[in-house]
């Protein structure tokens, strides 16, 4: 199925309980304008729209692309239409419905409020139990906390081009998921050498282990696709919460869980064994270069 | 007579230098001695190992994958922490007694004389295969809710000490009783040291 694109595609954005922080994040999309020249904005709430909120909770319109911001609670009103009435309504017609952020996908932060009822719009955290799990195939999940301005916006283009977007297992583009946020991280010498950081916000040293960084484990383009295009938590001395996955959110971010030591979870799809042997072998050497501050860093003659 | 393989050999060398280092030393053993002892050439002996100190490695590269090895089949078992450590007791001690040359190599040779393995033993680097295992079994016995979380090498080297320092007086005859009458209340106070406290 693709979209209709002989005329603009109609666009809503839908809110359920949230922070506000995907539409503030899609805000800083550089391309802001061109992309929404592209469709009719049938409503946002925070952009000049085609139709008023109480107009859409009248439920007399139709959408292509609905986006969904937020966790679903059905009870959870709108211009005092709950939720569970006004998303079936656009969600049964909608080409394509883009579940924004950790919230519509996974639950993600709201979840706990009422988390027997709570959800994302397909999983509950990683099971499916969401409202619209009946349209799995026309859901697209973009989890973060929040959605990167791009992978919205590369999702929309792709859209409009009629590509098919492969998603993995968890309904998320393969495009924009399939690497770790380890990729492209400007610390990764420090990882191989298991050279840990000194102290927080420092620019030399990794963060996996002394910091509680998730980026080893975390599907998300944020050191390829940089954040206002210049950088990322990392490349600023923060470690990666694993905002992405359906874990999301944790507690003791800043702290890197170990048993007697030893990280209770190594990179993805490495064993244990693996990661502790090489780890062990890299922890031997000592690299001057990377023991100190770069800049000071002078070779020896 | 079937034709001993290159690998028989090199096993052979193994053995025999295990025993002489072990129980002669390190730098009193000769490469005539250890090639004497395997029945072959010194000529014939370097095309198995190039120097003694590069034997010296092969050997304690050996003993540290047959520990790592037996302690591997122990993590993998569907059993408790508190079996796990009876078992890894058990095999340590069956090793002591049945070839104690690996545990005298590993305290007298390895231990000793750390100048002989340089810097391609640095670290931890020879005996990774073993010391990984029991970083997994910690690390296991934590995330089950069995062990108390805490420094590795705390933990690890109440382990590994209290054993070693009981292979040391078995080996000096000091013991009064077999090793293996021991494993049982050793392995409880292992137990009682290391278990999760409320």
């Amino acid at each position: 199925m693709h979209l209709n694109t002989e005329t603009k595609p109609k666009l809503l954005w839908l809110q359920g309980v949230t922070c506000n922080g995907n539409s503030h994040s899609f805000l800083n999309l550089e391309s802001l304008e061109q992309l929404l020249d592209k469709f009719e904005l049938l409503y946002h709430p925070l952009l000049a729209s085609t139709f008023s909120l109480s107009e859409i909770t009248s439920l007399q319109n139709s959408c292509d692309i609905l986006i969904f911001e937020g966790t679903y609670d059905p009870e959870f009103t709108r211009n005092n239409i709950p939720l569970k009435e006004i998303l079936p309504y656009y969600a049964l017609h909608a080409e394509y419905i883009i579940a924004l952020g950790t919230c519509a996908s996974f639950g993600g932060m709201f979840q706990s409020l009422a988390p027997e009822r709570n959800s994302g719009l397909l999983y509950k955290v990683e099971e499916e139990g969401g409202p619209l799990i009946a349209y799995k195939k026309r859901v697209i999940n973009l989890s973060g906390c929040p959605v990167h301005p791009e992978w919205l916006a590369t999702t929309l283009q792709m859209l409009l081009a009629k590509h098919t977007i492969v998603v993995d297992d968890l309904q998320r583009p393969r495009e924009l998921y399939s690497s770790l946020a380890h990729h492209g991280c400007t610390r990764n010498e420090y990882f191989e050498w298991k050279v840990d950081t000194k102290g927080f916000g420092l620019k030399e040293g990794c963060l996996f282990y002394e910091q509680g960084c998730r980026a080893p484990l975390t599907h998300a383009s944020c050191n390829t696709i940089l954040w206002n295009e210049v950088s990322s938590k990392t490349r600023v001395g923060t470690p990666c919460f694993g905002c992405t996955e359906p874990s999301f959110p944790r507690t003791n971010y800043f702290q890197t869980k170990t048993n007697m030591s030893i990280p209770q979870d190594v990179p993805l799809g490495v064993s244990k064994r693996a990661y502790l042997t090489v780890a062990g072998m890299a922890k031997t050497f000592h690299i001057k270069r990377l023991e100190g501050v770069l800049i000071d860093y002078k070779r020896d003659h | 007579m079937a034709k001993i393989t290159k690998e028989e050999r090199k096993n052979g060398i193994i053995s025999a230098a295990l025993a002489l280092f072990s129980q002669k030393g390190f730098y009193v053993t000769t490469i005539p001695d250890i090639a004497q002892k395997v029945g072959m050439s010194v000529g014939n002996f370097y095309n198995y190992f190039s120097s003694k100190e590069i034997l010296a490695k092969e050997l304690i590269l050996y003993i540290s994958d047959y520990l790592g090895k037996n302690l591997r089949e122990i993590n993998m078992k569907e059993i408790t922490t508190e079996e796990k450590i009876q078992e890894i007791v058990s095999m340590y001690f069956k090793m002591a007694s049945d070839k104690p040359e690996m545990i005298e190599y590993f305290l007298r040779v390895y231990l000793s004389n750390r100048e002989v393995f340089g810097s391609d033993c640095a670290g931890m680097i020879c005996v990774s295969s073993f010391v990984t295992e029991m970083m997994i079994f910690f690390e296991e016995g934590v995330a089950k809710g069995d062990l108390h979380n805490q420094d590795f090498f705390s933990a690890f080297g109440l382990f590994m000490g209290y054993l070693g320092g009981m292979v040391f007086l078995f080996g000096e005859a000091l013991l009064p009783e077999p090793l293996k009458e021991y494993e049982e209340s050793i392995s409880l106070n292992i137990y009682n040291a290391l278990k999760h406290r409320d």
